[in-house]
């Protein structure tokens, strides 16, 4: 074989290897939307059938009239939404303070509170399930979003604060100095130069916390018994009945729940890795 | 990074236009300086404390209380037991099979996570332009999926009537099969009844999810290599193997550290998608500990007692490989 024609066949190998990841990759999430607008008879059978043939929005139609547990699939998605975007505003405030706090001022205790994060972080969210269960109960917040909407704050702040620090730090402090020079105050400067400056990243982490609040299931299964506070991670484990599973709807209704999650994905892909990696790494 | 514009836009500021000092303002809002990192932690602090601290140390009291419906419901304070909740879940045959699962689970899908991971982060580094980007892409709707639709879409895909694993398998020719798994016919298989079948779909379904990660941090790892090295190691006629050896695995080590506990973390306390794939708390054999604490404490009749015991070895085995962890952090920076 020629060097050339060993470099080609070198690349073809490595495209089609490509080519097979992707397909492994991508497979099963087309196959749940391909079923979403499958009619029943190409859904429940032996056959391989690559396309829906018969495309149909009638499991659409059904999980949004009929629904589950209920009520109809928007009620699911509006929890959600409310809790997602509910732990979201909270923690952007809480966490845009806290990081301008450890990354803009040297003060007696700052190690302490670093180390503190990195330990908050390394909790599993599992271990506090039964006493965060027992204060919400205590607080009156049972079976109210926002119960749901203050654990999930709890759980996603430490890694919110850890990862916003960063953006934070890469602010050049005499954009700031200037301002005050300029005999702005504090304050004036805060909104005026740091936050549009931050704000890039402070998008990044609030789509972190969106996401990891969007696809929490355990407690929001031990928090809400009525099925109108229901989320969709918790909804969705109603399509599994007794009589077999609609799958036809419980597809629909999974590509419904994925859609968010997958554009904010594509936004922040390329903060994504950055953003876990030096939330973890950098200091 | 540095926008003119906002700056112009903020940059005379509505407070006291006359008032021109050199260095920083002495004071905000009246709040003497040394105060205000304070101030702006109070929030957080109250959120860190009272939503995970406050709550891990009560784990840690649970554990040593009987907490039933009557202490739920307040009308009978909790009981101090002891260790009796720990001897209890120690004569548990259940606790150790969910130790075990636990355990086997995160090695061996750490294990192949990171395998996976490496091996198409590093072929993404060589594929060309518009071809990583479709790769890239692809393996973004892998990651995005959410772990509940992750365990309907893998429950689906390994379904035993319609399922398409099944047909797939029953594509391969008889003999094969037969040689390959003892059998020929696979339509009806369940994969979701025995513990086993259920943890080789877990393993599949989170690796699946959670290759692409690795793959994009490692290529980001490998992008930050100097490529010098790579043609010095041409020169001298180093393997593709031992390049890979000598130089990626030194350089990109501290990448791996991160990733490897990471994943750690995230695979010891697998919930999701093993709540969707076995249909909750249904099958004891296939428990882990996550799941064994949350059925032992929100089944009825409810014991957060025993659950909290649970949790609290789950959290004690975490800690001590976060401790690894944060001995790494420390290692490579003082923060």
């Amino acid at each position: 074989m020629t060097p050339l024609a060993r470099k080609r066949l070198r690349k073809a190998v490595l495209n089609a290897i490509g080519i097979l990841v992707f397909v492994f990759a991508i497979f099963p999430v087309y196959w749940m939307v391909s079923t979403a607008f499958k009619a029943n008879d190409q859904i429940f059978t032996t056959e391989f059938i690559p396309f829906p043939t018969h495309f149909t929005f009638e499991h659409v139609e059904r999980v949004l009239t009929e629904g589950v547990a209920g009520n109809s699939i928007w009620v699911y998605m509006r929890n959600s939404a409310i809790v997602a975007l509910g732990t979201v505003l909270v923690g952007a405030v809480f966490s845009l303070l806290a990081a301008t706090a450890v990354a803009r001022f040297r003060f007696k205790g700052r190690t302490a509170f670093l180390m503190l994060l990195l330990v908050a972080q390394m909790i599993p969210a599992e271990a506090l399930l039964i006493p965060l269960f027992l204060r919400v109960i205590d607080l009156g917040l049972a079976d109210q979003l926002a119960g749901l909407i203050l654990v999930n704050v709890g759980l996603t702040l430490p890694f919110g604060i850890w990862m916003l620090r960063t953006f934070v730090a890469a602010v050049p402090k005499s954009l700031e100095e200037a301002a005050w020079i300029d005999g702005a105050s504090r304050l004036t400067t805060f909104w005026r130069v740091l936050f549009p400056l931050v704000a890039p990243g402070l998008v990044a982490t609030s789509i972190f916390s969106f996401i990891t609040a969007w696809n929490e299931l355990i407690f929001a299964l031990v928090l809400m018994s009525e099925s109108s506070g229901y989320t969709m991670p918790v909804a969705l484990q109603y399509f599994f009945g007794q009589k077999g599973t609609d799958w036809g709807a419980i597809m629909a209704s999974s590509t419904m729940m994925t859609i968010p999650v997958v554009i904010f994905f594509l936004i922040v892909q390329r903060r994504m890795v950055t953003g876990l990696m030096a939330g973890a790494v950098k200091g | 990074m540095t926008d003119t514009s906002t700056l112009t836009r903020g940059g005379g500021g509505p407070s006291s236009p006359g008032r021109r000092r050199s260095g920083r303002p002495a004071k905000a809002g009246g709040l003497p300086v040394w105060s205000i990192p304070y101030v702006l932690l109070i929030p957080g602090l109250l959120v860190i404390g009272a939503l995970l601290l406050y709550p891990m140390v009560q784990v840690a009291i649970i554990a040593f209380q009987k907490v039933g419906l009557p202490q739920i419901s307040g009308r009978k304070p909790a009981e101090w037991i002891g260790t009796e909740n720990f001897t209890r879940i120690f004569d548990n045959e259940i606790f150790w099979t969910a130790l075990r699962n636990t355990v086997v689970f995160a090695v061996l899908t750490v294990t192949l996570t990171l395998v996976v991971g490496t091996a198409v982060g590093v072929l993404l580094n060589k594929l060309g332009k518009k071809m990583s980007t479709l790769v890239i892409v692809g393996i973004m709707f892998a990651w995005a999926v959410p772990p509940v639709a992750q365990g309907v879409i893998w429950k689906w895909l390994f379904d035993a009537e319609a399922g398409i694993i099944n047909w797939a398998l029953n594509l391969l020719p008889n003999w094969l099969s037969t040689l390959l798994f003892g059998r020929s016919d696979w339509t009806g298989e369940p994969w979701l009844n025995d513990a086993w079948s259920i943890y080789l779909v877990l393993i599949i379904t989170v690796v699946w999810a959670s290759f692409p990660f690795i793959a994009v941090s490692v290529l980001a790892g490998l992008k930050g290599i100097p490529s010098e090295l790579y043609e010095a190691a041409r020169v001298d006629g180093a393997s593709a193997w031992r390049t890979f050896r000598k130089i990626t695995l030194p350089l990109l080590r501290p990448v791996f550290a991160v990733l490897t506990v990471l994943s750690i973390i995230w695979d010891f306390k697998v919930f999701s998608q093993l709540y969707v794939l076995m249909g909750g708390p249904a099958n004891r054999e296939a428990f882990n500990l996550s799941m064994y604490s949350y059925a032992e404490a929100f089944r009825p009749p409810p014991k957060m007692g025993s659950g909290a015991a649970i949790a609290l070895v789950l959290t004690v085995i975490l800690l001590v490989v976060t401790a690894v962890y944060v001995r790494q952090l420390v290692k490579q920076e003082d923060m």
